[in-house]
């Protein structure tokens, strides 16, 4: 039995330990945000964060996020609904195309505005290394600075 | 106008207002040749007075559950904030003579959605807006005239009173249609059309909730995957599961048997299912089988032998499909003959969303939920299978993690169906991506070879282009052998009807690669090889390659066009593109050494775009892009902002495609398998400095989801040449220029 928490609540999973916790999130515990595009962890459609950094939930086995704090796309808003700043930026630039690899995409960004709070474009592309088949780049990168502002002035 | 009698009014369960559209031959004899007739719509006004508006078509990307409502809402004259949308099933209905849909052709692909639903969802609209004043006027007993609608009201300024919307819905859906058309709006008028609207579902989207195929969940369903053959055409020859059935999870494993050599295809292969309780237990299953595969009539097959055969081929006779003038005269008189040939790879579409499909058979019915761009097609395919009526067989549709024409075919919903019937449960189908890259119906490959001739003054006077390639349409037993070409070389794409002497041929190349619908199918290998074919004859010549274009595009004049985007099309919109994209990438400005700038332009099913790239080449071969600017006229622009991100989206799909990508086979298999050896582009690949600009023209939009991937590859591979002097004559890129100048 492994146990660890998401989006704040405990949950528990009793299969198989390799069983990667994208599969987990999906199947067993019907959190579909997080996609699957690749899971070889090359695309990044999966990105969770774990311990509060972006990870590839492909690639992370269950037995590895024992005891670990994860956030999925569904727990990014505050439980009343108001968006992540992040998430309100991709609205602002409209970002999305089909929206399959948006979840992961978001996970990544708010990962590098933590760490790196004011990117530099050349910032944004070392770090942003998720695929979005539409090409939404472009957008992403606005969307990015846009979060970036906001998130520093704190509103 | 007899469409009008295809819109019935009607009530709601909730009290709404409905407008929809009966079953079009129920209304057999009326109006069957209208295009706009066939889609499908509804417009409920709800009792607060929002509204809702149906969409027929699936949302892959391209944004028609955005643009398709706007036409409807403009002309209905509602707040579009008011607006929410519904997305509307496949409207299969059983007549006495065959099948028709209620809501009209469904797909989504060609970029049709805008070009064919602009007089219809609009006239939907004012139909609607029409009845709501008639309810109006005849309760304040005025004319309708003396009323006039704000949105989401009806007003008489005579009487100095309104009303919502939502308190005449009742009344105006015991209305008959009126039978005379309603005027449509002027432009000057509109508020919605033309005004910049976000994606629809971006809340959902943002927050993971948006529902692709993918999320299907239904209780009691199975999971399935299945392990297909890696050899083209291979096929099962026995298997062992012994190992997959103790997996934990793993419920059944079993034989699907896929299309013989040669013969059409339901599904791409052979192979053999594993059912679980779990994807990842039927991944862990298929993992351990064991299987002995037939190896099939292509083991030979290599990229290698495919470009061996399609130079031979070129060496022979091939199939004239346009002949103007008098090619061969005209190069014996040439004072100067340029040739060059052109390799076009496969590749493949690798859609963000891995191929999946939830279907259900039961007894005399199936019901399927699919990620699809034709749910008629997914409807047919489970019919194919189960042999059930197809009035019997229910398509939902959800939104699609990306489309590019891979999911034109339903395969994996004939997959899916072949599973649910032997296990007579709900299932689940998963593709990996491994599944994906490997299993495809790839964009064809081929081989160019164009040669002109140009008089003293470097007029071209004679040109020809001749392909070799593998084309879509083989296996389909309705296309006779000599219309194979037709998706392949659109003959009256530019030059033709410019340059009087004109000669085009197509050899087909024979190969076991699926191939199919590929984003602006040929239009991506054409332009490429014509707007690279064009700066050679401009560098041959010593002619600038802007003003070679201008010159042949010439003075605005409508052409006959009679492939999908006609019936005409007018060059001199292209040379507009051009000379804006010139400007604003400062075509004539002194660069330093190793600094260059490229363009291009080309016309797609309708629309019109150029781009222009400058970028920077190291003595090494480093490339560096700079700048892209890419600018369309699709007509006018219903919503600005999805224009944009398709021109986005299409340009940086057409770099992504021109710098990695390509398909190869080594002894009848795909080498490629997944995102590390099939390396679609990154941010990193991506210059910041992307402009996109929208050249409106005329009064009528054109669709939108292909016209901005052409003309990019040939823009970035003319910069290339202007920079470093290598000319790029085989996609894609990838290491070219590092071996070129070592
Ligand atoms: S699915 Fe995890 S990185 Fe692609
Ligand atoms: S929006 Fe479609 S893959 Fe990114």
């Amino acid at each position: 039995m492994i146990e660890f928490h998401v989006n704040n609540e405990p949950v528990s999973f009793s299969g198989d330990e390799d069983t990667p916790l994208l599969w987990i999130l999906r199947d067993h515990l019907r959190l579909t945000g997080t996609k699957f595009g690749c899971g070889i962890g090359s695309c990044g459609a999966c990105m969770v964060h774990i311990d509060g950094r972006a990870s590839k939930a492909c690639t992370s086995k269950a037995s590895s996020v024992a005891g670990k704090r994860i956030t999925t796309i569904e727990g990014l808003a505050s439980p009343r609904g108001e968006l992540h700043p992040v998430q309100q930026a991709w609205i602002d630039e409209d970002v999305p195309q089909c929206g399959y690899c948006q979840g992961g995409q978001i996970m990544a960004a708010v990962d590098l505005l933590n760490s790196n709070p004011e990117p530099s474009d050349e910032d944004i592309a070392s770090k942003m290394r998720n695929i979005c088949r539409c090409g939404t780049y472009v957008r992403i990168r606005k969307a990015i600075h846009r979060a970036s502002t906001t998130m520093r002035k704190g509103t | 106008m007899l469409r009008r009698t295809f819109l019935v009014g009607g009530l709601t369960v909730s009290g709404g207002f409905l407008l929809g559209l009966p079953v079009r031959s129920a209304l057999a004899g009326n109006d069957t040749a209208s295009k706009g007739g066939e889609i499908g719509f509804f417009v409920e006004v709800k009792p607060d007075n929002t509204v809702i508006i149906g969409v027929a078509q699936p949302e892959i990307g391209q944004g028609v559950r955005t643009s398709m409502p706007m036409l409807v809402a403009e002309e209905l004259d509602v707040e579009w904030s008011n607006v929410t949308v519904r997305q509307m099933p496949l409207g299969i209905v059983k007549t006495a003579d065959g099948y028709t849909w209620k809501y009209g052709s469904q797909g989504a692909g060609g970029s049709t959605a805008v070009t064919d639903n602009w007089d219809f969802l609009r006239e939907v609209g004012a139909t609607a807006r029409q009845m709501l004043v008639a309810v109006a006027a005849s309760r304040w007993e005025v004319e309708p005239g003396a009323c006039h609608t704000e949105p989401g009201e009806v007003v008489c300024n005579r009487l100095g009173t309104r009303v919502r919307y939502s308190d005449l819905a009742q009344d105006a859906a015991k209305l008959p249609v009126p039978s005379e058309k309603p005027p449509f709006k002027a432009a000057a008028d509109y508020h919605i059309i033309g005004k910049p609207a976000g994606v629809v579902d971006i809340r959902d989207i943002v927050t993971g909730k948006a529902r692709f195929g993918i999320d299907t969940e239904v209780p009691g369903m199975h999971y399935a995957v299945i392990q297909r053959s890696p050899y083209l055409d291979g096929a099962v020859k026995s298997f062992d599961d012994s190992e997959a059935r103790k997996v934990p999870g793993v419920v059944d494993v079993f034989k699907i048997d896929g299309p013989g050599p040669g013969e059409p295809y339901l599904i791409l292969a052979s192979g053999v299912a594993v059912v679980a309780t779990s994807t990842w237990a039927a991944l862990q299953g298929r993992k351990v089988l064991e299987i002995d595969w037939d190896k099939g009539p292509h083991q030979n097959e290599s990229t290698e032998s495919f470009w061996r055969q399609a130079k031979e081929l070129l060496s022979g006779q091939g199939q004239v499909v346009r002949d103007d003038g008098d090619l061969d005269a005209a190069l014996a008189q040439a004072s100067k003959v340029v040739t060059a040939r052109y390799e076009i790879p496969f590749v493949n579409h690798a859609p963000m969303e891995p191929q999946n499909c939830f279907v259900h058979v039961e007894e005399g019915k199936a019901t399927v939920i699919a990620p699809t761009q034709s749910p008629s097609g997914a409807n047919r395919a489970v019919a194919s299978v189960t042999g059930l009526p197809r009035e019997n067989i229910e398509v939902q549709m959800t939104r699609v993690g990306g489309g590019f024409g891979r999911r034109l075919t339903n395969d994996y919903v004939a997959e899916a169906a072949m599973i649910s019937q032997k296990i007579g449960a709900p299932v689940k189908l998963q593709w990996s991506r491994e599944d994906d890259v490997r299993h495809d119906f790839y964009r064809p490959s081929g081989l160019h070879e164009l040669k002109a001739g140009l008089d003293d003054a470097g007029k071209v006077t004679a040109w020809t282009q001749r392909l070799a390639s593998a084309g879509k349409y083989y296996r389909r037993p309705n296309v006779a052998q000599e219309d194979q070409y037709k998706p392949e070389l659109y003959i009256d794409d530019f030059p033709a009807q410019v340059i009087g002497n004109l000669r085009t041929e197509w050899f087909e190349v024979q190969s076991g690669m699926p191939r199919g619908s590929w984003r602006a199918p040929a239009h991506t290998a054409n332009a490429f090889v014509v707007q690279s074919f064009l700066d050679e004859i401009a560098h041959a010549s010593g002619q600038d390659p802007l003003q070679l274009r201008l010159d042949l595009y010439g003075q605005s004049r409508d052409l006959p066009y009679g492939q999908h985007g006609g019936p005409t099309y007018n060059p001199w919109r292209l040379s507009r593109l051009l000379k804006h994209v010139a400007d604003r990438v400062d075509y004539t400005a002194e660069r330093p050494q190793g600094r260059a700038v490229g363009i291009a332009s080309h016309f797609t099913f309708g629309g019109y775009a150029a781009h222009a790239v400058e970028v920077e080449v190291s003595g090494v071969g480093e490339l560096n892009i700079k700048k892209i600017v890419a600018a369309v006229d699709c007509g006018i622009a219903v919503n600005p902002l999805g224009v944009e991100a398709q021109l986005e989206g299409g340009t940086i799909d057409g770099l992504s495609t021109a710098l990695n990508l390509e398909i190869t086979v080594e002894n009848g298999r795909v080498v490629q398998s997944n995102f590390h050896n099939y390396r679609i582009a990154r941010m990193s690949q991506i210059p910041a400095a992307l402009e996109t600009h929208i050249l409106p023209y005329g009064d009528k939009p054109t669709g939108m989801g292909e016209m901005g991937l052409p003309s990019i590859a040939p823009a970035l591979t003319n910069a290339i040449y202007n920079a470093c002097g290598v000319r790029i004559r085989k996609l894609p890129l990838r290491d070219q220029l590092k071996k070129a100048l070592a």
